[in-house]
């Protein structure tokens, strides 16, 4: 079932995966979408780190998804104070628009 | 390639594009919730039962509910009349498709020496667990401390000024 799919497949929805984050982060103008491209980006990772795990040498010493189970946890710690500073910013500016956030352009 | 992993790799991707192309906010953020399900599939088609788990409950249960939280708080499901995408987006695109053009680049060139096939290792939550109080003990007690450090820094920093004042 596994084996037949080659460790390139799994490698290229996470590039693919990857630069749809990168696309949405760098494009979005609300911060909230900006944050949910980040979370895009990191869970590419994550499958990159189980596939090579999977399919590396020695995944019985669980390196890859001891590695992959750490960055979900550190994750979810940024998507709790990334929000908690929108919702902050949302106090002060009254928006989550990144285009008005310019106070601090020169 | 198998035809489970297709699916599971079309409904991911469909997820993530969904989840940065559409314009109301909370549509973006159920579209996320897919591509996350997918993700974990993806897991389980890997072998990974836990991380796969862990992926459910972790960003289904709680990154996804989350971020409906900060929509909702932030009024950010009205949709902008100026459009949803920045003023340099395309610049964003193409920085984006540049990024993808050389992993893809990287791992078509080096198909071949990818390895192909690989044993299966029978791994029970057991194992992992006694390998998370055994060999990985150390960045467990980090991460505990990371959590319990964002938590509170998370309240704190969205806590409203007027009632920190008090």
């Amino acid at each position: 079932m596994v084996g037949s799919t080659p460790l390139g497949g799994f490698l290229l929805v996470a590039a693919l995966l990857f630069s749809i984050g990168l696309a949405g982060a760098l494009t979005r103008r609300n911060a909230i979408l900006v944050l949910i491209g980040i979370e895009l980006m990191l869970n590419a990772a994550n499958l990159n780190l189980i596939a090579f795990w999977r399919y590396g040498p020695h995944p019985e010493l669980l390196t890859g998804m001891m590695f992959a189970i750490f960055s979900i946890a550190v994750a979810a710690a940024e998507a709790a104070v990334g929000l908690g500073l929108v919702i902050s910013i949302y106090r002060h500016a009254h928006t989550t628009d990144l285009d008005l956030m310019n106070r601090m352009k020169g | 390639m198998s035809f489970v992993f297709w699916i599971f790799a079309v409904l991911t991707v469909a997820g993530a594009l969904a989840a940065v192309l559409l314009k109301n906010t909370v549509h973006c953020a159920l579209a996320l919730t897919v591509a996350f399900a997918g993700l974990a599939l993806l897991f389980l088609d890997l072998d990974a039962q836990f991380a796969g788990f862990a992926q459910i409950l972790v960003y289904i249960g709680a990154v996804a509910i989350l971020v409906v939280f900060a929509i909702l708080l932030t009024r950010g499901s009205e949709t902008p009349k100026d459009g949803v995408f920045s003023k340099n987006w395309f610049v964003g695109l193409v920085i984006a498709a540049g990024v993808f053009a050389v992993f893809a680049w990287a791992v078509l060139a080096s198909a071949n020496a990818l390895p192909h096939e690989m044993a299966t290792p029978a791994v029970t939550v057991a194992e992992i667990g006694q390998a998370l109080i055994g060999r990985y003990v150390l960045p467990l007690e980090i991460i505990a401390l990371l959590l319990t450090a964002a938590l509170i820094g998370a309240v704190i920093v969205a806590m409203d000024e007027k009632e920190r004042a008090r």
